[in-house]
């Protein structure tokens, strides 16, 4: 499999990653480098294995719908790049 | 100079024959002396770690300390530290002072440790080199042209240099093990779910595990024992009792029956990394273990799968990093998705973006089948052949990387030739299972090799045990790098 320069564009695109012309053609070469090395999975019959996503096969946690955190918006507002009255300020998305 | 491991300092510590202040002045000293050749820390934090140092001498004098009161060590800058620049090794969080600890961070403050500062990483632990961080290359201390591993190559470089007597690191697929094999630490890689990954920020969820780094593996089991244990602010943290990672170090390894898989000793294997494993295996013999090949057939699959599930969960993971609620955003943008794209390109480094490229690629429309779950059923495949492996063999062993460091720039060009140099690590991140490096002699041209300990699930405490038992016999992780 070999992915086009369409694609690369594409998945940028997707990612909100923005590259220049020359970035693209470059990273095209190196993204099929890496689908080559990947590639390698297909050749194995995998029928009727089960996919693995925890090694313990836990199942998620729940907990009571109860308020467990304090109030600490200053605290992570104060390192945004621009907040105001509380909110994290944005370029006009709205006409 | 003499080895000092954290046990050998507390007991200074706690005989009153040094203070905190004394200890933490002298390591700011080292720190001081050796950053600008070796770069193992992005951050010192001086006052911050004075002021925890007097705390620790109050605390030892009114009878009131923790357990492990005014010892120092670094964090891996993945770690979360509250009031302390906490950069990834990105751009992207240049100037992000965390507003909390990390689970890890908090844990060890209680018992008492003093942290001196934030270690240099490959970006968001990306990497095995560490060459891969926007605040330059990390050195080998053994020779500085060589790279340190990584991710966690500031950490390993910094204990191996003796800037600190020990560190926290991450491992997601090697980044704890490699560089502490190829600097010639202890580094030991918990079961998955045993620490808890709050405030670690995240690469890939479902393999991140934080662990300790030391020269010794009794210090990995004194942290270790500080690090572990449930935390319901991580939903895959395991709901079980504590383990005392110290309890079975003095255990005779009488009886112990090692497996050696035939895939780790094969084609690849560099002859002198191959000589110095055998050596150290010889040792282990003589302690009273035996060894018997075993097989782990699907190791040429780990890197594959790994390469899918790795960027898949970093690409939804770093989607967080938008310009918005921290971390940097592009000075000039016409609308919100150019912000959104510009700050993104400017702040992430270039393997980065590929990471989150192919992960973006195998999680799109159409192609989630035939990717991320075919690598989550190879996953299943990798972790049955380590289950099989493991009922015929009490640990596994083997090399942590097939050859010693390699020069800085070598691989630099070539993600997949650095992405196969990874081949023993990446699987038991897959299988979540622990795994440690302890060092295990010297390369031909004299740079340490490590050798690599794999347990069952949750058997640290074992793996710990052989380790400190090889290094009763041993003298190589005594061995330091010329200054």
């Amino acid at each position: 499999m070999s992915l086009s320069l369409e694609q690369v564009e594409r998945i940028a695109r997707l990612a909100h990653i923005e590259l220049s012309p020359a970035d693209a053609t470059a990273t095209q070469a190196k993204l099929n480098g890496i689908f080559g090395l990947i590639e390698a999975m297909q050749a194995v019959d995998t029928t009727g294995v089960a996919p693995m996503s925890h090694p313990q096969d836990v199942v998620q946690r729940l907990r009571p719908d109860a308020i467990s955190e304090t109030d600490r918006r200053a605290a992570y507002q104060a390192v945004a790049p621009e907040a105001e009255a509380g909110l994290y300020l944005v370029p006009k998305v709205i006409e | 100079m003499s080895l000092q491991t954290l046990k050998t300092l507390q007991a200074q510590l706690a005989s009153k024959k040094i203070s905190s202040r004394e200890l933490v002045t002298d390591y700011l000293a080292r720190i001081e002396a050796q950053n600008a050749a070796i770069n193992a820390f992005i951050t010192v934090d001086r006052a911050g770690a004075l002021a925890a140092a007097d705390a620790a001498d109050a605390a030892i004098a009114a009878g009131t300390a923790g357990p492990l009161a005014g010892l120092p060590i670094a964090h891996k800058d993945i770690f979360c530290t509250e009031g302390v620049l906490t950069t990834c090794g990105s751009k992207m969080l240049a100037n992000f002072v965390s507003p909390y600890d990390a689970h890890v961070v908090s844990q060890l403050k209680a018992a008492g440790v003093v942290s001196l500062g934030k270690t240099n990483c490959d970006e968001f632990a990306m990497g095995s080199t560490n060459e891969n961080s926007a605040y330059g290359a990390v050195k080998n201390p053994w020779n500085l042209s060589r790279v340190p591993g990584g991710s966690s190559g500031g950490s390993a470089a910094a204990v191996a240099a003796g800037m600190i007597p020990a560190a926290t690191g991450t491992d997601t697929g090697g980044s704890i093990r490699q560089p502490a094999g190829l600097c010639g630490i202890t580094g030991i890689k918990p079961t998955y779910g045993t620490v808890s990954r709050y405030g670690m920020v995240a690469y890939a969820s479902s393999l991140d595990q934080g662990g300790p780094m030391a020269h010794t593996a009794e210090d990995c089991a004194l942290l270790l024992n500080h690090m572990a244990g449930f935390d319901s602010r991580d939903s895959t943290s395991l709901e079980r009792a504590k383990d005392d990672y110290s309890a079975q170090l003095s255990q005779p390894l009488a009886g112990l029956k090692i497996g050696l898989p035939k895939e780790y000793f094969g084609e690849g294997l560099a002859a002198d990394v191959r000589a110095a494993i055998e050596n150290a295996l010889a040792e282990l013999r003589k302690l009273g273990a035996s060894t018997v090949e075993v097989s782990l057939p699907n190791t040429h699959l780990a890197i594959p799968a790994y390469y899918v599930i790795a960027p898949a969960e970093a690409s939804s993971n770093l989607s967080r990093f938008d310009g918005v609620r921290y971390g940097h955003r592009a000075a000039e943008y016409k609308d919100l998705a150019e912000m959104y794209a510009k700050s993104r390109s400017e702040g992430f480094g270039k393997e980065v973006q590929r990471r989150i490229l192919v992960g973006t690629y195998v999680l799109s429309h159409g192609y989630y089948d035939a990717y991320y779950i075919k690598a989550q059923q190879l996953r299943r495949l990798i972790a049955e052949d380590f289950k099989q492996a493991l009922s015929q063999c009490d640990i596994i062993a083997g090399p942590v990387a097939p050859t010693a460091a390699w020069g800085i720039g070598q691989m630099a060009d070539d993600p997949v030739q650095m992405y196969l140099a990874d081949i023993y690590t990446i699987a038991v991140n897959l299988a979540g299972l622990p795994a440690l490096s302890t060092p295990a002699g010297f390369s031909a041209e004299k740079l340490p090799v490590g050798l690599q300990l794999i347990g069952n699930y949750f058997g640290e405490a074992r793996l710990l045990n052989v380790a400190h038992q090889l290094q009763q016999a041993t003298d190589w992780h005594l061995q330091r790098p010329q200054a």
